[in-house]
């Protein structure tokens, strides 16, 4: 039977030091055991936007994924592949408390791993307020590494 | 005609920049080259069925929103729980997210309608048309939800979406493109959205600049002080090519975040007057409908409130007009008529809330001198209503807030402000996708557009409202003669996604998230 963990990452020290965590217990698990990496670009549906905002946005979306994508998910999954460890990746956008859940339910995940906090910026949205509202909503088991 | 209506304001512009230099007034000198430059347009815009004093144009507006209120069955009463379930999201998949939202499309058209119409434009109304013009502002807000559905629904179905993401819409696309898709005559599509194209230009540069530049003027003056208007039409020049040429996107963002903060205030404290004067609510609503059928002396009688609501309601929820297309085209949605369901919910928002919360405002603190022997209301000789302190525009709102709590003024003249400011950003873009559409998607042609716009504030702060309000309702009601009548030859394409939608609605195809 496959084990899915679910990893939230953004870049930082912080996020990486949750993976590092997930991965010596994804090894302890064996090779049955996944990671699956979420990196969550925050966006509110109720956030104003202008119209010319609005007319670019489809544009900007595609262009903050790939560039998650490229900066956060291919380099850890690179390392991971490299360490043996089975992984996937992926970039969403919405709210990280919500959607690290949510991918959780529908894989079946064990456990969530997520940072406690992170310095600046987008970690500090993700793992800021968003880990408590993690914990305190979460659906399967979570970990915060500290 | 179109080259006729871009000589004449090329004329205009050279000859005021030339009086300029000479002109012992400056304000005087714009407005008189402004009146005579765009008087010709303003007559033919509004003349009168022949024998009578009925504008050929609020009746080309009641009659459109009326066939598309029947045509499609009543849509804005039977699909309103509908709308407000999409706008919330509950029909929103979670991985579709980063996208453009209903919620997000609705609130940045809101942005572009809500503001001094909702102000300026309806204290306009009831000083001409009296109370009863509330009445007919209200019916024009719920009927013109019907037409902002077909516009919207349209404008995402037939936008263009180019190689890079970015997205263009509005009714010179669904025009031009739908016509082919019908089989009926390209060229005269083309030729309708070109048109549009040109008076959109004309009403990005009126109703969407100088009338709101205007009347922040008279605001701020108000407030203030008086002071010369092309102080602040430099002012708001700098500012507004800062944004748009600039690209100083910081400002901008401040504004689409106080703006919807200062429509809570506006509209919160409004309905404190209300019940503040809880006694006289239903007088007001007796005037309100007492005026609407027989006028209450006001010039024109029942006709003349009637053609003031109508006029009013469509300047400032812009249904028919098509310019609320361009702004909903850029929503992410596999259904087009989904948008068209949103989008019907601003003209009720826009008009039947929010200006009505004005008119009653207005009535209930009686800034409307009444004769007391006759119960009439009493004409100045211009023909309007006299007011209490003899303001009119926004200074008459503004009266109206300050009998209550002394201290609005001071929150108006920023909302006022904000309002001006928010409004014009999003008829910037408007404008400059009808350039675009005609002169091409080029950094030259939009940076052309873009100066223009910034010229036009000047002007528009400058002149005095009489010139101002005629050409902004002027161009912003041509726009919707070509809009209607494109929506006339493509309402079928709209009933045809309507029907569909509706069926597979009800068999609960469409999985609902929240």
């Amino acid at each position: 039977m496959s084990v899915t963990f679910i990893v939230g990452v953004d870049g930082s020290d912080a996020s990486n030091r949750a993976l590092a965590f997930a991965k010596r217990q994804a090894s302890l698990v064996g090779e049955e055991c996944k990671l699956m990496l979420v990196c969550v670009v925050e966006w509110s549906p109720y956030k104003f936007q202008t119209t010319e905002e609005n007319a670019i946005r489809h544009k900007q979306k595609q262009e903050e994924s790939d560039s998650a994508q490229k900066r956060v998910i291919d380099p850890l999954l690179e390392a991971l592949k490299n360490d043996g460890i089975n992984a996937e990746g992926r970039v969403i956008h919405g709210k990280a408390a919500t959607i690290l859940n949510n991918i959780a339910v529908e894989n079946n995940a064990e456990q969530i791993f997520v940072a406690r906090s992170t310095e600046q910026g987008l970690s500090a949205r993700v793992f800021g307020s968003v880990t408590a509202n993690l914990v305190m909503g979460s659906n399967v088991p979570v970990t915060v590494v500290s | 005609m179109i080259s006729k209506l871009f000589t004449a304001l090329t004329v205009s512009f050279f000859a005021l920049f030339s009086s300029l230099v000479s002109a012992s007034s400056i304000d005087e000198t714009i407005n008189s080259v402004f009146s005579s430059a765009t008087g010709w347009f303003v007559s033919l815009i509004f003349s009168p069925l022949p024998g009578t004093s009925f504008p050929w144009i609020v009746l080309w507006l009641v009659v459109g929103a009326s066939v598309f209120t029947l045509y499609f069955g009543f849509i804005q009463f039977r699909a309103i729980g509908h709308s407000i379930s999409l706008v919330k999201g509950d029909y929103s998949n979670p991985n579709d997210a980063g996208e453009v939202s209903h919620f997000q499309a609705l609130a940045t058209a809101l942005s572009g309608t809500v503001g001094l119409g909702n102000i300026a434009g309806v204290a306009v109304a009831v000083s001409i048309g009296g109370p009863g013009a509330t009445f007919w502002m209200i019916l024009a807000g719920l009927l013109g939800m019907a037409s902002k559905f077909a516009e919207c629904t349209l404008g995402v179905k037939y936008r263009n979406q180019f190689d890079d993401g970015r997205v263009s819409g509005g009714p010179m696309y669904y025009i031009s493109k739908g016509f082919i898709e019908r089989g009926l005559p390209a060229g005269f599509g083309k030729f309708l959205a070109a048109l549009f194209a040109v008076f959109c230009i004309f009403g990005a540069l009126g109703g969407g600049n100088m009338f709101q530049a205007n009347q922040a003027h008279a605001q701020l003056s108000g407030v203030i002080g008086d002071y010369p208007g092309w102080i602040t039409g430099i002012i708001f020049a700098v500012v507004v090519f800062a944004v748009i040429v600039g690209g100083i996107k910081s400002i901008a963002n401040v504004t689409e975040k106080v703006v919807p903060f200062m429509g809570v205030l506006y509209v919160g404290t409004a309905l404190v007057i209300i019940l503040m004067n809880a006694d006289k609510i239903g007088w007001a609503f007796g005037q309100i409908f007492e005026g609407a059928f027989t006028g209450l002396g006001v010039a024109g009688g029942m006709v003349g409130a009637l053609i003031q609501g109508f006029k009013r309601a469509a300047f400032s929820n812009e249904a028919g007009v098509g310019s609320a297309a361009i702004a909903h085209s850029a929503v992410r949605t596999n259904e087009p008529i989904t948008e068209g369901l949103v989008s019907l919910l601003e003209p009720f928002i826009d008009t039947v809330v929010i200006c009505t919360m004005t008119a009653l405002v207005i009535i209930i603190t009686q800034q409307l001198v009444v004769d007391p022997t006759t119960g009439l209301y009493m004409l100045n000789e211009s023909g309007t209503i006299q007011t209490a302190d003899g303001s009119s525009g926004v200074a008459l709102t503004s009266a109206a807030f300050a009998s209550a709590f002394s201290w609005f003024p001071y929150i108006l003249v920023v909302a006022v402000v904000l309002f001006a400011f928010s409004t014009m950003l999003s008829w910037s873009y408007y404008g400059l996708k009808a350039w675009t559409y005609l002169f091409g998607e080029s950094k030259g042609a939009e940076l052309t557009f873009k100066i223009i716009f910034c010229i036009f504030v000047f002007i528009g702060a400058t002149i005095s409202l009489g010139p101002v309000i005629d050409f902004s309702d002027a161009a912003i009601f041509a726009m919707a003669v070509v809009n209607i009548i494109g929506l006339y030859f493509l309402m079928p394409v709209v009933k045809k996604e309507l029907n569909s939608y509706m069926t597979r609605l009800r068999a609960g195809e469409f999985k609902k998230f929240k």
